[in-house]
C-alpha cells in the first residue's frame, strides 16, 4: 500500500468517526496546548524580570549589610555604616555617585486617614537618579537638608493618593511615628520592582530615618547603620576592579577579612543570573507537567485505538481476506494514530496560541510565546502518536484473517 | 482426467484444530483435483468441514499436512505475507455474508484489493475504469457511489462479486455465496456465476441446494472431513458416481 494510499483510508477513518477521533485527539491538544501556554508564561514572566532589572538603572553595584555572628576573638558585627558609603565615594577610583537607605516602618498619618507599617526609606540626594525614578510633583530633598536633618518627605504615588486622593499634597504635614513632617514631592509611579513596590514608600533624609525611627546606643561608637549602599560606576570602568576595590576597603574599614566580611556586594548581572536560573527551573518543571499531559494524551490514543483495532476487526479481515499484509494493516492503523496526533497537535497549536495571547490579555501577567515551544510540543506530539500508535497497529497487524472475519 | 491446467491440486490435507485430547480434526485426508474452466460444487452437512476446505483453497489458511498446489504453486507452506499476496493476486473470495466494507462505496470496495497489490501498483483512475466495468456486468451501473447499508443484500453480493473479479483471479472460491439470499437474488448470483464459467472463469462454491450444485459440472460431497462422492453432474444432470481420485 502506498504511504498516500494509507494517508487517505486513516484520513477517511478518522471523518467517519468525528467524535471519537475529535476525543482521541482531546489529550494531545490539552498537552500540546500546555506545553505552549505554559513556556509562553514563563517567557512572559522572565521577559517582565528583564525589564524591571534593567529598569533599575544602569552601571550599578549594590553593597547589602549582612549580620555575622562573629567568630573566637571576632565580636558581632552590624554590617554597613553610613561613613561606609564615603568612604566609598572617596577611596574607590571609577564610582561617579554613591547612595544610601535605610529602612523602617512606621505609621503614617493625615487628618483622620491612617496607615499602619507604612515603609519608609531614609535616602541620600542622589537615590531618584541612581534607581531611574522620576519626581511627579515638587522636588526631591537635597544634601543641605539632609545634614540640617529637615523633617520632610517625599511621598511614592499610591501611599500620596491613599492619603490625599485628588487634593495636593504639597506643603501638607503628616505625621510620621510621633514625627511632624513636611510633604515637598510626591514620586512618578514606578510599578513593583523585583519584590519592591516603591509607591506605596515614604522617601526622607538618611538623617532624619537615623535620628527619629532606627536610634541606637551604640550609633555613637560604631555609626548609624544601614541597610544598603548604591555605588554608581563609570561605564567604561571595570567592574571587577571596583568590587574588589570595594571590598577591601570595607574590610579594612570592619577590621575583619574577607571570609568573615559582614557585607555581600553584587551587580546588576548577579540579579539577572538569579532570576534567569529561578525561572528556568520555573520553566523546565512547566515542561514535565506539559510533557507529562503529553504523555497521557498518548495513552488516549492507544486506547482508543485499541477499542478501534477490537470494533474494527471485521474490517481487518476483509482487507486482510483480499490481500492486505500484516504490514500493510499495521501502516494503515500506525497512520490513522499518528494522524490523529498531528491532527491534534495542530489543534493543539491553534489552541495554544490562541489561549496565550486571550491568557495574556486578560491577566496581568504577560505571555510571550515561543515559536521553540511549538515545534517541541507539536514533534513530541508526533512522537508520542507513533510510539503509543504501534502497540494497536501491532495487535490489528497480527489477527488471523478467519478469526477476524469471524468477529461478530 | 484430462490433460488440462490443473488449477488445485490437493494431496491428502488436513487441518486439525485445537491440541491434544481436545483437539478436532475437520479435514481428514483431502484429495481433490479442480481443472481449469471447471465450475465445481462443494456439499455436505454441517461441520463436515466445507468451509475449512474453503479456507485452505482460499489461502486463508494452510492445512495442518498435506500439499496444495494451486495454479501449479505448493502454497501450502507459504507464511502470513506470501499467503496474503497469492490471496491479492490469484483468488476471488465471495462470502455468505457479503464482507463488504461498511460505509465505503460500491467504488471503493470492488477496487479494495488493487489497493494491496505490491507486484503491479495501479493508479486510482486506472483501478476506477475496471472497477466501473465489474460494477457493469454486475448489474450496478448506477449504484457505484452507493454504501453497503444503501443496497440489498443481493445487491451487496454483487458488489462482492465485482470485488472478487477485480484482480483477474485464477480461482473464484464461493463459501454459500446464496446461503443469506431469497431465491431470486440467488438466481441472480448463479447466473452471473454461470457467465463467468461461462467466459473461462474456474469456480469452486459451497451450497447446500442441491438444484444449484446441479447446474455446476461437478459436486464434491464432504462427510466428516473426507470426500465422500464425486457426482458429474453432465449436460443431462442424471448423477453419475464415480470412484474418489
Ligand atoms: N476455529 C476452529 N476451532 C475449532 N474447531 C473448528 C474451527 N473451525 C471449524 N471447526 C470445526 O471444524 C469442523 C468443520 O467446520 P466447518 O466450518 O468447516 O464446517 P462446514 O462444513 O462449513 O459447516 P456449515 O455447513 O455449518 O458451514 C466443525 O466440527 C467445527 O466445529
Ligand atoms: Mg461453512
Amino acid at each position: 500500500m502506498k504511504p498516500r494510499e494509507a494517508a487517505r483510508i486513516a484520513w477517511e477513518a478518522i471523518l467517519k468517526n468525528k467524535v471519537r477521533s475529535f476525543l482521541t485527539m482531546l489529550g494531545i491538544i490539552i498537552g500540546v496546548a500546555a506545553v505552549i501556554i505554559m513556556v509562553a508564561i514563563s517567557a512572559g514572566t522572565e521577559a517582565t524580570i528583564q525589564d524591571q532589572i534593567t529598569s533599575l538603572g544602569s552601571n550599578l553595584v549594590f553593597v547589602q549589610g549582612a549580620m555575622t555572628r562573629g567568630g573566637p576573638g571576632q565580636p558581632p558585627s552590624g554590617g554597613l555604616v553610613f561613613d561606609d558609603a564615603a568612604a566609598i565615594q572617596d577611596g574607590v577610583s571609577g564610582v561617579t555617585s554613591v547612595v544610601v537607605e535605610q529602612n523602617s516602618s512606621e505609621t503614617v498619618k493625615f487628618g483622620d486617614v491612617s496607615f499602619d507599617d507604612v515603609s519608609i526609606l531614609g535616602t541620600t540626594s542622589g537615590f531618584p537618579s541612581v534607581r531611574d525614578m522620576d519626581i511627579a510633583d515638587g522636588r526631591y530633598f537635597t544634601d543641605k537638608e539632609i545634614e540640617r536633618k529637615q523633617k520632610m518627605v517625599v511621598l511614592g504615588s499610591s501611599i500620596a493618593e491613599e492619603l490625599f486622593g485628588e487634593d495636593d499634597p504639597i506643603g501638607q504635614v503628616v505625621t510620621v511615628g510621633n514625627t511632624k513632617m513636611t510633604v515637598i514631592g510626591v514620586m512618578e509611579e514606578k510599578g513593583i520592582v523585583g519584590n519592591t513596590d516603591y509607591d506605596s514608600y515614604v522617601f526622607m533624609p538618611i538623617t532624619v530615618v537615623f535620628q527619629k525611627f532606627t536610634p541606637s546606643m551604640f550609633a555613637r561608637i560604631m555609626g548609624d547603620s544601614i541597610r544598603m549602599i548604591y555605588v554608581e560606576v563609570d561605564p567604561d570602568a571595570n567592574i571587577d576592579d571596583i568590587i574588589t576595590q570595594i571590598e577591601l576597603l570595607l574590610v579594612k574599614r570592619h577590621d575583619l577579612t574577607l571570609d568573615t566580611a559582614d557585607f555581600t556586594v553584587t551587580t546588576q548581572q548577579d540579579i539577572i543570573d538569579t532570576q534567569e536560573s529561578t525561572t528556568s527551573a520555573f520553566r523546565s518543571l512547566l515542561a514535565w507537567v506539559a510533557g507529562v499531559s503529553l504523555i497521557v494524551g498518548g495513552i488516549g490514543i492507544m486506547n482508543i485505538m485499541l477499542v478501534s483495532v477490537t470494533e474494527r476487526t471485521r474490517e481487518i479481515g476483509i482487507r486482510q481476506a483480499v490481500g492486505a499484509t500484516p504490514d500493510d494493516i499495521r501502516l494503515q492503523f500506525l497512520t490513522e494514530a499518528l494522524m490523529l496526533s498531528i491532527v491534534g497537535g495542530l489543534i493543539g497549536i491553534v489552541v495554544g496560541v490562541g489561549g496565550a495571547y486571550i491568557f495574556g490579555a486578560l491577566s496581568d501577567m504577560r505571555t510571550v510565546v515561543q515559536f521553540s515551544s511549538i515545534l517541541l510540543a507539536f514533534s513530541s506530539a508526533a512522537i508520542v502518536g507513533a510510539f503509543f500508535g504501534y502497540y494497536p497497529a501491532n495487535q490489528a497487524a497480527q489477527l488471523d484473517p478467519i478469526d477476524a472475519l469471524r468477529y461478530e | 482426467m484430462s490433460d488440462k491446467r490443473k488449477i488445485i491440486e490437493t494431496v491428502d490435507i488436513t487441518k486439525v484444530y485445537g491440541m491434544g485430547d481436545i483437539s478436532v480434526a475437520a479435514l481428514n485426508g483431502v484429495s481433490i483435483t479442480i481443472e481449469a474452466g471447471e465450475f465445481v460444487a462443494i456439499m455436505g452437512q454441517s461441520g463436515s468441514g466445507k468451509s475449512t476446505l474453503m479456507h485452505i483453497l482460499g489461502c486463508l489458511s494452510t492445512p495442518t499436512s498435506g500439499q496444495y498446489f494451486l495454479d501449479g504453486e505448493d502454497v501450502s507452506q507459504l507464511d502470513k505475507v506470501q499467503l496474503a499476496g497469492v490471496r491479492n493476486r490469484k483468488i476471488g473470495f465471495i462470502f455468505q455474508s457479503y464482507n463488504l466494507l461498511a460505509r465505503t462505496s460500491a467504488l471503493r470496495n470492488v477496487t479494495l484489493p488493487l489497493l494491496y497489490d505490491h507486484s503491479n501498483p495501479r493508479s486510482l483512475e486506472e483501478a476506477d475504469i475496471k472497477a466501473e466495468k465489474l460494477l457493469d456486468m454486475v448489474g450496478l451501473t448506477g449504484r457505484i457511489n452507493h454504501q453497503p447499508h444503501e443496497l440489498s443484500g443481493g445487491q451487496q453480493q454483487r458488489v462482492a462479486v465485482a470485488r472478487a473479479l477485480i484482480n483477474d483471479p485464477v480461482l473464484v472460491i464461493g463459501d454459500e455465496p446464496t446461503g443469506n439470499l431469497d431465491s431470486r437474488s440467488g438466481e441472480e448470483i448463479m447466473n452471473l456465476l454461470h457467465t463467468l464459467h461461462a467466459q473461462g472463469t474456474t469456480i469452486v462454491m459451497v451450497t447446500h441446494d442441491a438444484k444449484i450444485a446441479a447446474h455446476t459440472q461437478r459436486t464434491i460431497s464432504l462427510l466428516d472431513g473426507k470426500v465422500d462422492t464425486v457426482t458429474h453432474n453432465g449436460h443431462s444432470q442424471k448423477k453419475v458416481q464415480y470412484e474418489t481420485a
